[in-house]
């Protein structure tokens, strides 16, 4: 299972970063917490429109399963459902707090976006 | 109908943009008592389409409307192999594939018709997204085009050029823009022979003339200033426009017959006729400006 989780930095010790489109970093993990790639969202973080879309569409083409953020608007939302990756928002802490809920299984995923769409 | 005074003015043929960085200052009341001073000469076209407001105090008798629209992509799934060309023209997003899906969101898009061009199976055509109307009539002897952007569209710049493709090449056209220094402003003043900043002498008031002014001045069109409640706050917008060497076309004042005529929705030059010959003078002198662009204003440094 391949895990993505949005962050501020490049390592399991950085804090997460509650915006999905235009986070600094997503890490990609496997479930033991062996960081598989640091992608560098900075073209998304500067983009008009559609940083969400274009982050989801990220995350599907490394086919991630769950995704972990803290907000997630209605296009994201909705690309990442076309995509099958689950979603589990309103997350904080550490980027190894928030993989630690989720494999305790003290999370839920989202059935739907929790924030509007940005203009 | 509000009676409107007939013209006085023969001349040229032209295009004028009443602006303003600033909302607020007067724009619609420059625009509307300029149109109504030349009458049958004059097509007064309200390019404000998020509010316009030139009909309420134009009152105009509407005889066209028209839907404008966008065209966004509608996919024949048939058709498509969900090679995600369509996705990668796109740069507003608005169009991708995911898995064996594809995904449109028409709110992001442009219009511009590149997905459906280089899609190789032909799998797109296009369908209408609704911006607005496009209404048409006549106030008096004026005529009057506006636009009405849809509540809870985002995107004004196509249904301005709709808008604007109404003006008549016979007519002086009056474009009233909208307030900021962004996108629709852009759009309106292009193309313009003239633009009349509107403000008020206040530092908000020369705060945002300073980048409007920054804004269109890489088009290139002569512009002058209109001071609008001239007779309160500061002189920083006279010392601005002389330092610019930006001419001041007119000074309004604050002047209570004013507020009481705007306050019933009556034209400026309807409630208070002394202005007549303010506005015949602006006019004389924006005919003279526009006509000798060398003498416009310097580029704003940064």
């Amino acid at each position: 299972m391949k895990i993505a989780i949005t962050t501020t930095g490049k390592d399991l010790s950085s804090p997460v970063d509650p915006r999905f489109g235009r986070a600094q970093y997503i890490l990609i993990l496997d479930q033991d917490g062996s960081l598989l790639e640091a992608v560098d969202n900075s073209p998304n973080v500067n983009a008009m429109r559609g940083a969400g879309i274009q982050a989801a569409k990220l995350l599907a083409d490394r086919r991630v399963d769950v995704l972990m953020t803290g907000h997630c608007g209605p296009n994201a939302f909705r690309t990442l459902n076309a995509a099958g990756i689950k979603v589990v928002i309103e997350q904080s802490g550490t980027v190894r707090e928030a993989l630690d809920r989720l494999n305790r299984g003290e999370v839920k995923f989202a059935d739907a976006a929790n924030v509007e769409a940005h203009w | 109908m509000p009676t409107l005074p007939t013209s006085r003015l023969t001349g040229s043929i032209m295009i004028i943009s009443v602006a303003s960085g600033k909302g607020g200052t007067g724009k619609t009341t420059v625009a509307t008592s300029l149109a109504a001073i030349l009458g049958s000469r004059a097509q007064l076209l309200d390019c404000d389409v998020e509010e316009p407001n030139c009909h309420i105090l134009m009152r105009p008798e509407l005889q066209t409307s028209e839907v404008v629209s966008v065209p966004v992509p509608v996919v024949d799934m048939e058709k498509c192999t969900q090679c995600g060309r369509c996705g990668e023209v796109c740069r507003f997003s608005a169009i991708l594939v995911i898995g064996t899906e594809v995904l449109t969101f028409p709110e992001l898009c442009h219009g511009c018709g590149g997905c459906s061009l280089l899609c190789p199976e032909k799998a797109i055509s296009e369908g209408p997204r609704e911006l607005g109307v496009l209404e048409t009539g006549f106030a008096g002897p004026v005529e009057f085009v506006h636009g009405r952007l849809r509540v809870g569209e985002a995107m004004s710049p196509p249904l301005i050029r709709a808008v604007k493709a109404k003006i008549k090449s016979e007519k002086v056209a009056i474009l009233d823009a909208p307030p900021g220094a962004s996108c629709p402003v852009i759009n309106t003043v292009s193309g313009s022979d003239f633009i009349i900043m509107v403000t008020e002498p206040t530092p908000f008031g020369l705060h945002d003339l300073r980048i409007a002014v920054e804004a269109v001045s890489h088009l290139n069109i002569p512009l002058g200033v209109v001071l609008n409640r001239a007779d309160i706050g500061d002189r920083e917008v006279q010392r601005y426009c002389d330092e610019m060497s930006i001419p001041l076309l007119a000074e309004i004042p604050h002047d209570r017959k004013i507020a009481e005529g705007y306050a019933r929705g009556d034209l400026l030059v309807t409630s208070a006729s002394e202005y007549i010959t303010l506005f015949l003078g602006m006019y004389a002198d924006i005919k003279r400006l526009a006509g000798n662009r060398i003498t416009g204003p310097r580029k704003a440094t940064a």
